[in-house]
C-alpha cells in the first residue's frame, strides 16, 4: 500500500501537475481553508491525544502554520524565480544564475508532539518548492494522524499529497522506498534509523531531532520576568516540546530565587491545583508517563511532584541540586520536570555545556552584554534565544534546525522552500568573443598559458541594476563636469581674447 | 595507517578545535596564506607529482589544478570577512520588533574531505580552504591512486598548515573504512556512487552530515540553429580535457542525423587541430589513470555495437586511448549503461528534442547538462524539462568555474554544494539567534495562562505575517 502512493505521487510529479506556481499557491490556499474550517476538529483530536488547551492549538499549532501558508503563497514567485550571481570578465556577456528546482517525490515524517505544525510546516515548503510529499503523521498522536488522514484528501491533491498511517512496520515500508529527500522530526535513535535507510538510494534527509536545551540564568538579571518566561517555555505541552528548556543552569546564591520565580509564576498561570487547569496538558502516553517518573526516582521535588496515572499526569516539577551525573541528565527530559544544576560561574556553565551533545536550543538570560556574547560566542546550538525561550522559532525568516546529535537541516519560511529545493546551477553562454576562449584550446605553450592564468583572474563583478546605475550616473557627471571645465576655459579664453 | 593512530590524530584535531582557537578571522586568513603559499611555491613540484600520476598536460595542471585553487584561495580571502558576519538583514515580525534577530555561522568541528584522483589537487583543496574559511579541522584523505600527489600533499600539508589542526591520513579502502568508523562533524566525499553509499551508512550512527560530490551521465543536445564549428570545439575541448576524466565532462551527445552528418567532420578537423594527425605523440593529451580503468574503458569499447568513426586506437603500455567519436549508439549500449570517464564520445541521433528530453529523464539525474544551440526555445525547453546538478549552454564544464555558482549534484549525482561562499555555507552551521528585549513584558503577557479569547485575539495580530506590512508600530 505504501508503495502504490507513492508510486502514484511519483507519478502525478513526472506528469508535471505541481509544476505552475499556480497549482502550488492554489494547494497551499486549499490548505489553509482546511486549517480555518476545520479547527474544531483539530483541537478536539488534539484535547484526545494529549489534552491540549483549546487556545494552545492556534498559538502552537495553528498561527504558525498559518503564517507559513500566507508568506509561502505571497513569495512564491520571488523564492521560485531565477537567482542571478555575479559574473566574471570571462563570463561578463553570459546568464549566470541559480535556478531552484523541485527534487521529486519527498517523505515527511511527522512528531507526536505537535502533530500538525511538526507534520504541516514541512508540506507548506514541500509543496511550494513543487513536489509531491507523502506525508506520514506520527501514530502516537492517534486522533491528529486519523483526522489528518481524512481531511488532506479533501483539500489537497490526493495523487501528490497521500497521508500514510500506521507504526513502525508502515514507516519501515514507507523508507524502502526511493525517495527524493526525507524530512524527520522526532528523536535522534530513529533519526539515525532513518538516515540509514535514505543512505541507500543515496536520499538526502533533514533531521529535526532535540537533545537538552540549556537555560543559563546570570546572577544579574531581572529573575521575575526571567522566571516568568522559562515557566511559559518549560511547562507549555507538558514541556513535550523539542525546544523547551531541558535544564537550568546558575549559581548557587540565586538558585532559591529561581526556585520560588517558578513556583510563584506556576500559581499565576495554572492555579493552586494545575490538575484542574484547563489550560495545563497531559503525557502523551503510558510509556512516557512510566519513562518520566523513572527519571524522579530518587530525587525530591522541590516544587510539584504529584502524579496521576490513570490521567498520564504530572504536575510541573522542579528539583534543586541536580548532580551532573543523575539519570534526569542523562538523555532529553522532554516532561514538565525541571532540573537545577549549580556551576561556579560563567565558564564553568560554557564548559559544562560543551562537555555534553549539541543541543538543539540554547538560552540565555542576563542582563550583561558581556555574558550574551561569551555565551554565544563559546557555545553552540541549532538555534538560540536569549532572555526569552522558544521564541526563536516563531520568527519564520530564522533558518529553524539543529546541529550534530540535535539534527541536519533546516527550515521555516523561505528555508523550508530551499531545503526541498535543488539549486541548479546555470550559465547560459553565446558562441560569440570565441577569440576570447582560443587560448584555452591545445596545441599550448607559455604565452597560452599566461594569458589564461590572466583572464581566469578577474575578480568577481557586480552586475545587478543598482551598480549599473550607479555606474552610468557616475559616468554622466564626469563627463558633464569635463564638458563644463572644457567650456570654462573655452569661456576664459575668449574673454581674454575680446579684452585684448 | 591503522585505526589507534587515526584515533590520536582525530582526537588531537579535536582538542584544537575545542580551545577556539580556529575561530578568529586572523588564524583562518593566515591558514588561508599559508595554504596560497603551498601551491605557489610548490608549483613545479605539484606540475610533476600531476604528470607522473596522470600524464597531466601542463596547461591542464595550471588551469584545472593549480590556478582554481589559487582563485577560490583569492575569493575566500577577500569575502572571508564578509562571509563570516552574522546576517542581520532579515524579516521581523510585529512581537519581534524590539528585538535582536540574526544568524550566526559557526564552525562545525572536525570535518573529514576524501579527494578523488581526477583532479587530485583541487578536488581537496577547495573543499579544504571553505573547511579552513568556516573555522573547523579538517583531516585530509587525498586519493591513493594517484600517488606522487597523495606523497606531495601528506609532505607539504603539515609543513606549511598548523599540524595540531589539519593533518593528512594516507591509505587505501581498508584504511579508509577503518577511519570512517570514527566521528567526524561533516563528510565531504568526491568519487563514485558505490563508496558514497557506504560512507553515509559509516556516518548515519553518528548522525554525521555528509556532501557527496559523485558523477553520472551529463548529457550534450546539440540541437537546432548552431555553429557546428564552434560547437565542436568546445566539445571535444569540455570531453577531452583530462582525457574524459572529469565528472562534468559531456558523456554523450543527443543530436539529430543531418546534425551528427555536420558535426563528424567538424570534430575531425577540431581533434587535428586540437592534437595533430597522430594524439598519441601530442603533449597536450594526458593517459588514463590506472591499467584498472584502462582495461574497463577497452570493454566498453570492445563490447559497444556502435561504429567507431574518429579515433579507436589504444596502447596498452601508456594506457593511452585516443580520442574516439562512435555513432549509431543506442539506449542498450555498453557505453550507456555507466559513466564512461574516458576519451570515448557515443552520439546518440534522436529525431526530435522530446525524444531527447524523454531519454534524459528515464536515466539518473546528471551531474551536469548541456546543450548547444542559438536557439533560445530550445535552451529553455530543456532547462524546464530537465534536471541535473549544473546546467551550461552553449560550453562544457566552465560553469563550475564561476564561483558565484554552487557546484553539486542532485539525486544519484550527489547532494549538497560547494566552491566559492557555498562551500562556506556547506562547513557551517548557520544557527539562528533572537535577542529579546526585556521591555514590552506586558505584551508578553498575553501569552501567558490563564488563556482567554481575548489575549489570543491579540497575540493574533501581533504575530500574524501580513501580506505588504509597512513595518509600522501601532499597538505598543
Amino acid at each position: 500500500m505504501e508503495k502504490q502512493a507513492v508510486q502514484r505521487a511519483r507519478e502525478a510529479f513526472l506528469a508535471g501537475r505541481p509544476r505552475p506556481l499556480e497549482f502550488r499557491v492554489q494547494q497551499l490556499k486549499s490548505l489553509q481553508r482546511m486549517i480555518t474550517d476545520r479547527q474544531g476538529e483539530i483541537a478536539t483530536a488534539l484535547k484526545q491525544d494529549i489534552n491540549r488547551s483549546q487556545y494552545d492549538t492556534p498559538l502552537f499549532e495553528l498561527i504558525g502554520l498559518e503564517n507559513e501558508i500566507s508568506l509561502a503563497v505571497s513569495k512564491l514567485a520571488q523564492w521560485a524565480a531565477p537567482r542571478p550571481v555575479e559574473r566574471n570578465l570571462l563570463t561578463i556577456s553570459d546568464q549566470a544564475y541559480i535556478q531552484p528546482e523541485p527534487l521529486g517525490v519527498v517523505l515527511i515524517i511527522g512528531a507526536w508532539n505537535y502533530p500538525w505544525a511538526l507534520t504541516l510546516q514541512p508540506l507548506v515548503g514541500a509543496i511550494a518548492a513543487g513536489n509531491a510529499a507523502v506525508v506520514k503523521p506520527s501514530e502516537l498522536s492517534e486522533y491528529s494522524a486519523s483526522l489528518l488522514k481524512a481531511l488532506l484528501p479533501r483539500y489537497l491533491d490526493q495523487e501528490l499529497y497521500p497521508v500514510v498511517c500506521g507504526g513502525v512496520s508502515e514507516t519501515q515500508e514507507l523508507l524502502r522506498q526511493r525517495f527524493d529527500h526525507v524530512f524527520y522530526t522526532g528523536n535522534s535513535t530513529v533519526g539515525k534509523l532513518v538516515m540509514e535507510a535514505a543512505a541507500r538510494h543515496l536520499t538526502p534527509v533533514t533531521l529535526e531531532l532535540g537533545g537538552k536545551s540549556p537555560c543559563y540564568i546570570d546572577k544579574d538579571v531581572d529573575l521575575r520576568v526571567a522566571c516568568r518566561r522559562i515557566t511559559w517555555g518549560k511547562f507549555v505541552n507538558c514541556g513535550q516540546t523539542c525546544i523547551a528548556p531541558d535544564y537550568i543552569l546558575c549559581e548557587p546564591s540565586i538558585q532559591n530565587r529561581v526556585v520560588e520565580g517558578i513556583r510563584q509564576t506556576l500559581l499565576e498561570f495554572y492555579g493552586p491545583d494545575p490538575k484542574s487547569s484547563p489550560d495545563y496538558s497531559r503525557i502523551i502516553n503510558q510509556r512516557h508517563f512510566n519513562r518520566l517518573m523513572t527519571l524522579l526516582e530518587g530525587y525530591t521535588a522541590t516544587v510539584g511532584g504529584q502524579s496521576d496515572s490513570s490521567q498520564r499526569y504530572i504536575a510541573p516539577t522542579v528539583v534543586k541540586d541536580v548532580p551532573p551525573q543523575a539519570r534526569l541528565m542523562q538523555e532529553e527530559i522532554f516532561g514538565p520536570l525541571l532540573p537545577i544544576v549549580t556551576v561556579s560561574d560563567i565558564d564553568d556553565a560554557i564548559h559544562f555545556i560543551n562537555e555534553r551533545e549539541k543541543p538543539l536550543a540554547l538560552y540565555v538570560f542576563s542582563s550583561n552584554k558581556k555574558v550574551i556574547r561569551r555565551m554565544l560566542a563559546e557555545t553552540t546550538s541549532g538555534g538560540v534565544t536569549v532572555n526569552d525561550v522558544i521564541m526563536h522559532y516563531t520568527l519564520n525568516s530564522l533558518p529553524f534546525g539543529g546541529v550534530g546529535q540535535s539534527g541536519t537541516g533546516r527550515y521555516h519560511g523561505k528555508h523550508t522552500f530551499d531545503q526541498f529545493s535543488h539549486h541548479r546551477a546555470c550559465l547560459v553562454k553565446s558562441l560569440g568573443l570565441e577569440e576570447v576562449h582560443m587560448v584555452r584550446y591545445p596545441p599550448q605553450n607559455h604565452q597560452k598559458v599566461r594569458r589564461v592564468r590572466l583572464a581566469m583572474r578577474t575578480p568577481l563583478v557586480d552586475f545587478s541594476k543598482g551598480t549599473y546605475i550607479w555606474a552610468v550616473t557616475a559616468s554622466i557627471v564626469a563627463l558633464g563636469l569635463l564638458v563644463a571645465l572644457t567650456v570654462i576655459l573655452i569661456l576664459a579664453a575668449g574673454v581674454s581674447c575680446t579684452c585684448l | 595507517m591503522n585505526t589507534p593512530l587515526d584515533s590520536c590524530v582525530i582526537d588531537r584535531l579535536r582538542a584544537t578545535f575545542r580551545s577556539g582557537v580556529t575561530f578568529p578571522e586572523q588564524f583562518r586568513m593566515t591558514q588561508l596564506q599559508n595554504l596560497l603559499s603551498l601551491v605557489e611555491e610548490n608549483e613545479q613540484l605539484i606540475q610533476d607529482a600531476l604528470h607522473k600520476d596522470l600524464h597531466k598536460p601542463k596547461f591542464e595542471s595550471v588551469l584545472s589544478e593549480i590556478q582554481i585553487t589559487l582563485n577560490d584561495l583569492y575569493f575566500a580571502m577577500e569575502n572571508l570577512r564578509t562571509w563570516m558576519q552574522p546576517e542581520y538583514n532579515i524579516g521581523k515580525n510585529l512581537a519581534t520588533r524590539m528585538d535582536d534577530c540574526f544568524i550566526r555561522r559557526e564552525p562545525l568541528g572536525v570535518v573529514l574531505i576524501i579527494g578523488a584522483w581526477n583532479y587530485p589537487l583541487h578536488l581537496i583543496l577547495l573543499p579544504l580552504v571553505a573547511a579552513i574559511a568556516a573555522g573547523n579541522c579538517a583531516i585530509l584523505k587525498p586519493s591513493e591512486i594517484c600517488q606522487a600527489t597523495e606523497q606531495l600533499l601528506a609532505e607539504l600539508i603539515p609543513k606549511y598548515l598548523s599540524q595540531d589542526c589539519y593533518a593528512v591520513l594516507c591509505g587505501g579502502a581498508e584504511d579508509t573504512k577503518s577511519l570512517l568508523k570514527n566521528k567526524f562533524d561533516h563528510i565531504f566525499y568526491t568519487g563514485s556512487q558505490v563508496v558514497a553509499r557506504s560512507i553515509l551508512l559509516a556516518a548515519a550512527p553518528h548522525l554525521t552530515p555528509v556532501t557527496l560530490e559523485l558523477g553520472g551521465k551529463s548529457p550534450c543536445f546539440i540541437y537546432g540553429h548552431i555553429d557546428i564549428q564552434k560547437a565542436a570545439k568546445r566539445l571535444c575541448w569540455s570531453k577531452f580535457f583530462n582525457t574524459g576524466q572529469s565528472c562534468v565532462a559531456p558523456d554523450y551527445v543527443l543530436c539529430t542525423a543531418q546534425t551528427r552528418d555536420a558535426l563528424l567532420p567538424a570534430l575531425r578537423e577540431t581533434l587535428r587541430t586540437f592534437y595533430g594527425p597522430d594524439p598519441g605523440a601530442s603533449l597536450d593529451i594526458g593517459r588514463i589513470v590506472t591499467p584498472r580503468h584502462w582495461r574497463r574503458l577497452m570493454d566498453m569499447l570492445e563490447k559497444s555495437k556502435g561504429k567507431v568513426v574518429i579515433g579507436g586506437e589504444s596502447r596498452e603500455e601508456d594506457r593511452y586511448i585516443a580520442p574516439t567519436v562512435l555513432v549509431d549508439v543506442q539506449e542498450s549500449d555498453a557505453l550507456m549503461q555507466e559513466e564512461i570517464f574516458g576519451p570515448i564520445l557515443p552520439i546518440l541521433t534522436i529525431e526530435s528534442l522530446e525524444e531527447g528530453i524523454d531519454y534524459i529523464n528515464r536515466q539518473e539525474k546528471p551531474l551536469a547538462l548541456y546543450v548547444f544551440s542559438d536557439e533560445t526555445s530550445v535552451v529553455t525547453t530543456v532547462l524546464n524539462n530537465t534536471s541535473s546538478g549544473g546546467f551550461c549552454g552553449n560550453d562544457g564544464i566552465v560553469h563550475m568555474a564561476l564561483p558565484g555558482l554552487p557546484f553539486g549534484g542532485v539525486g544519484a549525482s550527489g547532494m549538497g554544494s560547494y566552491h566559492g561562499r557555498w562551500g562556506f555555507e556547506t562547513f557551517s552551521h548557520r544557527r539562528g539567534c533572537m535577542n529579546r528585549s526585556w521591555l514590552l513584558e506586558r505584551v508578553n503577557v498575553l501569552r501567558y495562562p490563564p488563556y482567554s479569547d481575548y489575549n489570543l485575539g491579540w497575540l493574533r495580530w501581533a504575530t500574524t505575517f501580513k501580506k505588504n506590512s509597512w513595518g509600522g508600530c501601532s499597538v505598543m
